[in-house]
């Protein structure tokens, strides 16, 4: 027998068996997946912690301590997505002077993976917002704002899937109404599309056709607001199912905990906004198993 | 023998793909957490040398010296006009009268903008860009607005019974002794219902502001692409000493 062929076939077996032992291995499912979802929103251009003396904020928020968190958080589990609902720009000279250059630049260097697009950051109009996406090293996803006529056309993604330790994360956009709230000549042929029908067809999409794991809204709809008939993340929650998560902002919502809601299913969700200026980051963690483990059906949801 | 093993691996191979489809992972648990940004984080330097680079240009053109105030100016000086109002509604006649003339051929004949727009008062001393983004913070800008003189009837009911003294530039109002109106000057000349008027204001009064609904009348709406703020910095940068005063564009007659 040839000698050298014989090694070859040898260690091609054996590799194949290695790996097939440990996809085996796994797939009895000894270790549990852990995935951490970490989120802003309306930051507003806070990159620098508020003064000591402040009023409302005192030395609370900014970025560089945002950056060690994240980083720290990175550190105990690597399969973590960092996320943001939108109204980036507008707030502090930071913006007036850059037009958002910075606030993409750090975002970026915080490895940020995706951010939905909110009313504000329409505020340097669609060139300026256009002007500044060279910096930004993360993806902008809006589902419900229809850009087909403006120069932020095929820039903009209605969602996106993440695969993460194996886990199909799918995460679409939504945005808030922009007439009455943005001058026209800010967003000029930009389309709103109703954000709770658009959920509807996403959520099918992600879920169904996608075969995600999780499926996260980023909303810049606004948490709720009382009995008015506008669309807010309470409505959106009622109004869907398969959404696992959504990510809210707008309305600069402080939350005690994130609050568990129910979709049109009858099952339990979550909503979550951590009302604005950098000074909290909102953390949620999702822990997998194999279905065919002693685990008790359901999902235990701790907030 | 070889041919058996390549067999068999590929069994296993396969059993694995199979029973791995079978039994996918499912999510069991979710916790949730909300973590305060504060001081107990050490900021990551790297973020922090690269922000102070940005910071230290905005903060020595925010803070470079344009004017002097010799004394405070403040909107809390006066019932129905103010010093800082004042100061106000004449920097935006100011600066946009000649930028809409030199668009349309017309002029500006008076001035209203908002008291709960003005942020901050005007401390005495060194009067810099930093001064006009606390005083302003918004990125209001000026527009101008067409009126009929029924709508300027009703802007003037407005500023009648709003007892709040909202910067203007151009009006004179009188009122008497029971707070009903005797007189109005618009440009030294008697408001005159019949003719047409241009106001100018900030986006965020016409886009309905504080209630401010005659402007919804508009007959035709002027843009001449001017923030506010920049309108105080370039009055500051043109002029060394910045002073205002109550005084007697409206007022109520004892």
């Amino acid at each position: 027998m040839d000698r050298r062929k014989f090694i070859t076939n040898t260690a091609a077996t054996s590799a194949l068996i290695g790996l097939g032992g440990l996809s085996l291995s796994s797939c009895l499912g000894k270790s549990k997946k852990h995935l951490t979802i970490l989120h802003t929103n309306d930051v507003h251009s806070h990159i620098d912690p508020f003064p000591k003396d402040h009023a409302q904020y005192p030395n609370l928020g900014g970025i560089a301590r945002r950056a060690s968190l994240v980083e720290q958080i990175r550190k105990e589990n690597p399969n973590t997505l960092l996320f943001d609902a939108g109204d980036i720009f507008q707030g502090t000279p930071y913006f007036n002077f850059y037009g958002g250059e910075l606030e993409f630049k750090l975002m970026s260097m915080l490895r940020y993976d995706a951010a939905t697009i909110g009313n504000h950051d329409f505020d340097n109009g669609l060139d300026g917002l256009y002007a500044q996406l060279p910096n930004a090293k993360f993806d902008f996803i809006s589902a419900n704002y229809d850009f087909t006529n403006t120069l932020m056309d095929g820039h903009v993604k209605p969602y996106r899937v993440f695969t993460v330790d194996g886990i199909k994360i799918g995460v679409f956009g939504l945005g808030v109404a922009l007439e009455g709230l943005v001058m026209k000549k800010l967003y000029r042929e930009t389309k709103y599309l109703n954000p709770i029908e658009v959920a509807q067809t996403m959520s099918h999409t992600l879920k169904i056709e996608e075969k995600c794991d999780l499926v996260v809204c980023l909303s810049h709809i606004g948490y709720s607001y009382g009995d008015d008939q506008r669309p807010s993340d309470l409505k959106l929650a009622a109004q869907t199912e398969y959404i696992d998560l959504i990510i809210g902002g707008h309305t600069h919502t402080f939350l005690d905990k994130p609050t568990i809601a129910v979709n049109r299913k009858g099952q339990n969700m979550l909503i979550n906004q951590v009302g604005c200026y950098g000074i909290n980051l909102g953390r949620i963690d999702f822990y997998f198993d194999v279905q065919n483990s002693s685990s008790a059906e359901g999902v235990s949801i701790v907030v | 023998m070889v041919l058996k093993m390549t067999h068999f691996v590929i069994f296993i191979t396969l059993t694995v793909s199979v029973s791995c489809r079978q039994s996918p992972e499912k999510l069991v648990g979710i916790t949730g957490n909300q973590i305060p940004i504060t001081d107990s984080l050490h900021g990551m330097d790297s973020i922090l040398t690269y922000v102070a680079s940005y910071g230290k240009h905005i903060d020595e053109v925010l803070d470079e010296q344009l004017a002097y105030a010799p004394v405070k100016i403040t909107k809390e000086d006066g019932s129905y006009n103010s010093s800082e109002g004042n100061l106000m509604a004449d920097i935006v006649m100011e600066r946009a009268n000649p930028v809409f003339e030199s668009r349309t051929g017309k002029k500006i004949d008076f001035v209203l903008i908002n008291f709960g727009g003005l942020r901050s008062s005007i401390s005495k001393g060194p009067v810099s860009a930093r001064t006009a983004y606390e005083v302003m913070p918004f990125e209001n800008h000026i527009m101008v607005v067409e009126l009929s003189g029924k709508s300027v009837g009703k802007l003037i009911d407005f500023l009648v019974a709003s007892h709040t003294a909202h910067p203007i530039s151009g009006l004179h109002i009188v009122l008497d002794k029971n707070d009903r109106l005797r007189s109005v000057d618009i440009q030294g000349k008697p408001f005159d219902k019949n003719r047409h008027y241009f106001v100018a204001t900030s986006n965020y009064l016409l886009g309905g502001g504080d209630h401010m609904d005659f402007f919804k009348e508009a007959i035709q709406v002027t843009d001449i692409d001017y923030l506010i703020r920049k309108a105080m910095i370039d009055y500051f940068t043109k002029n060394d000493t910045i002073t205002a005063a109550v005084d007697d564009r409206f007022i109520k007659v004892k």
